[in-house]
């Protein structure tokens, strides 16, 4: 059955691929994320987003060059490293230059020294990294190589954003940190002490925990044990199901304060917690849906949820991406050969559609950009998520966030 | 001293949801000797049935009728499945209710996707129904631990001081002898595999709301099941209740107190190595109770197996 979608969706895929090869003026990019499996619905409201955007942004005003279009090409990696290898040499064996992925870090880890090798190996047909949401510190640090791009705020940069507000707040004075127990619940958690040791020495971290990811049944004895701690606040990095587990069982339990987040939004969570969330749920991202910034913003929104009505634009990123991707191509005269069009992205300004500049440092590649705090709320949100009437909207914001922010990255150029 | 009163509470509800499903399949057991796979299954899909039934005519009916659709199907499956592979012992009777187990799961997601369904607590238990020390504990729960109780407490009424009962535990141990004497024994077979799996749906209706309506939920609770019954001792409706309650205490109390493995050690007059960083023991001493918590019962199933076979209140000589 599996095999049988598997090849069904391949042969589908060659056939896209062959008959658009015929009219050669366009530039293609691979979206390698997951698209079946428990995180599909993740991927595909990904997926329309990225095609959405080219349709919108590029495609529709006229191309970049001389009216090449923007293609976005999926590609199903089921959230497996090694799936998305083998996927991400099928888009490279399609002459497709540059790739796109987001979903998980450990993914984006395999992906970026894959193409790091590819690209040293094969310098004819060399790819870009686009990486719109793996957040994990290292990718702009130790990890980091000439191809790869990350235009969201990383874990550390989010944990900054969100300290900060923590720190303003003389009302909490306990905190209790609380994660999956992998790579990314680690980085959460030792951001988290490290940032609030500095900011508010005075506050007391009263649980420092981490619970095996997606397998906790009943969260109730890990919600008795934050509110039993007295905890004014909690920081979790926590995302899917132990997002919603994790939220409505301390809510449930008697947990009043508020709740920091990185993703408690969209995709069901913010339909499922829907009342029970309003004052408790903070979420730290970029991009501003709530006000939205300016009436581009607006009118952007409107036409991508009438195209998808269930839909929701989660990852406002997204368009970033693909905008300066298109000027970096202009600039650089040429989209098959990315050295220039890497080298014209490296140290980039861009006037970001949801509100304020974004820019992507040289030196590590990473986009800096405002980052804002959002409220769960159900009050006055011009766009909603889940069709629920529940939305995030921004409290506070923190502009071009870690601007000056130390790096490891030491990257050799071409 | 509050907490663990709390932590009491929790754990009962817990040992008793595990309990509905337990005694379903230790019943199962011990009249056909075949343990069978597919159990948590029917609690999926008493969940699913339930959530399906609230969308049009709200929770109640749900609790209602959800059960006896899944019991139908039960008796259906002793009926035209398991009774026909019987007769070819027990390895194709195990296979078939694994294979089963894999079906029922896949026909689940092809008919409600693979998303969390928004099955909720009705309103009217939406509350808080009382507080210990800032902890509250839902009215949902209480109501579980009622309906869980009854259910016990029903069973072992009919099982021990009815006529149904008399027979049915006849038929268990000596099956000729009860047909001999004018009884139906298949028609006694398919009753209670479909009473069993009823009592998995009604788990599955009332653990929905709280542990979450997806496809996955028969996977994570169907090992536990089985440990709780070889704990219990096979075919012990006493023994699932015991382990049942155990098992949800061990888990709850373990997740909640940071006991660390570090002290433990300690106490038990080990010295930590100096240079715990490169110490091949590094995991071992840092191991806490809520890592470990989910598996403590198989650990304990392991020392049950090693020291007493036939579990807890098991009288089969394993």
């Amino acid at each position: 059955m599996r095999t049988s979608t598997t090849l069904g969706v391949a042969a589908a895929l060659t056939l896209t691929v062959s008959a658009f090869a015929a009219t050669a003026d366009t530039i293609k990019i691979a979206f390698i994320d997951p698209l079946s499996g428990p995180f599909a619905g993740t991927g595909v409201n990904g997926l329309h987003q990225y095609e959405f955007a080219a349709e919108e942004l590029v495609n529709k005003q006229g191309g970049v060059l001389d009216g090449d279009m923007f293609e976005i090409v999926a590609f199903d990696n089921k959230i497996s490293p090694k799936e998305s290898l083998i996927q991400l040499q099928v888009a490279i064996d399609q002459g497709i230059r540059y790739i796109a992925q987001g979903n998980s870090s450990g993914v984006a880890s395999a992906l970026t020294e894959a193409i790091n090798k590819h690209n040293r190996r094969n310098p004819d047909d060399r790819v870009l990294f686009l990486n719109y949401s793996a957040v994990d510190p290292a990718l702009t640090n130790d990890k980091c190589n000439f191809w790869h791009f990350r235009f969201d705020a990383n874990a550390d940069i989010k944990m900054d954003a969100l300290t900060d507000v923590i720190a303003a707040d003389d009302e909490i004075k306990k905190v209790y940190i609380i994660g999956q127990d992998y790579s990314f619940g680690k980085a959460v958690s030792s951001a988290a002490v490290r940032f609030i040791g500095e900011k508010r020495p005075d506050i007391e971290i009263v649980g420092n925990e981490l619970h095996p990811i997606g397998k906790v049944k009943d969260f109730t004895p890990y919600s008795r044990k934050i509110v039993a701690a007295e905890a004014d606040a909690i920081i979790t990095g926590n995302w899917g199901a132990d997002m919603l587990g994790l939220g409505k069982s301390v809510l449930e339990n008697g947990y009043e304060g508020p709740i920091f987040t990185y993703y408690a939004a969209a995709d069901g969570i913010t339909a499922a917690f829907g009342a029970t969330g309003e004052g408790a749920l903070r979420l730290v991202a970029e991009g501003q849906i709530n006000p939205p910034a300016n009436d581009r913003a607006a009118a952007y929104y409107e036409a991508f949820k009438a195209k998808y009505p269930d839909g929701n634009i989660s990852q406002a990123r997204i368009t970033n991406v693909i905008e300066m991707l298109a000027r970096a191509i202009n600039e650089a005269g040429s989209a098959t050969d990315v050295v220039p069009v890497a080298y014209a992205l490296a140290g980039m300004e861009h006037e970001s559609m949801w509100g304020g500049s974004v820019m992507m440092r040289e030196q590590d590649h990473q986009l800096i950009q405002d980052v804002h705090i959002h409220a769960h709320t159900g009050n006055d949100v011009t766009f909603d998520y889940d069709n629920s009437g529940f939305g995030i909207k921004v409290e506070e914001t923190v502009t071009m966030a870690a601007m000056d922010s130390p790096t490891t990255c030491e990257m050799d150029r071409p | 001293m509050d907490l663990i009163l709390v932590n009491l509470i929790d754990g009962l509800v817990t040992g008793l949801l595990l309990f509905m499903l337990s005694a379903g399949l230790t019943l199962i057991f011990s009249m056909m000797g075949v343990l069978n796979f597919a159990h948590a299954s029917f609690y999926m899909l008493g969940a699913y049935f339930a959530f399906q039934i609230s969308l049009a005519l709200g929770f109640w009916m749900g609790l209602l009728i959800a059960p006896l659709i899944v019991g139908v199907l039960g008796a259906g499956v002793e009926r035209y499945g398991l009774r026909r592979v019987h007769q070819y012992g027990h390895v194709p009777e195990l296979i078939f209710t694994f294979g089963l187990a894999l079906l029922i799961e896949e026909l689940v997601q092809f008919i409600w996707g693979k998303n969390q369904m928004p099955y909720a607590a009705p309103d009217i238990l939406q509350f808080t129904a009382f507080s210990i020390a800032g902890n509250s504990i839902p009215a949902y729960k209480i109501f579980m631990i009622f309906i869980s109780v009854a259910i016990f407490i029903g069973l072992l009424w009919v099982l021990t001081r009815t006529r149904v009962g008399m027979i049915i535990q006849a038929a268990l141990t000596y099956p000729k002898t009860v047909e001999a004497l004018g009884h139906n024994v298949p028609l006694i077979f398919m009753g209670v595999f479909g009473v069993g799996t009823a009592l998995a749906g009604v788990a599955g209706v009332i653990a929905g709301p709280v542990l979450g309506t997806f496809p996955g939920m028969a996977f994570v609770l169907g090992s536990i099941v089985f440990v709780t019954i070889v704990i219990g001792g096979l075919g012990s409706l006493w023994g699932a209740l015991v382990a049942s309650l155990l098992i949800g205490w061990i888990t709850t109390f373990s997740k909640a107190y940071n006991l660390r493995m570090e002290d433990l050690l300690t106490t038990l007059g080990f010295t930590k190595p100096e240079a715990i960083a490169d110490s091949p023991w590094r995991d071992l001493w840092s191991i806490t109770s809520p890592q470990i918590a989910d598996i403590l019962p198989y650990i304990l199933m392991v020392l049950i197996l090693i020291f007493r076979p036939y579990g807890l209140f098991g009288k089969r000589d394993a």
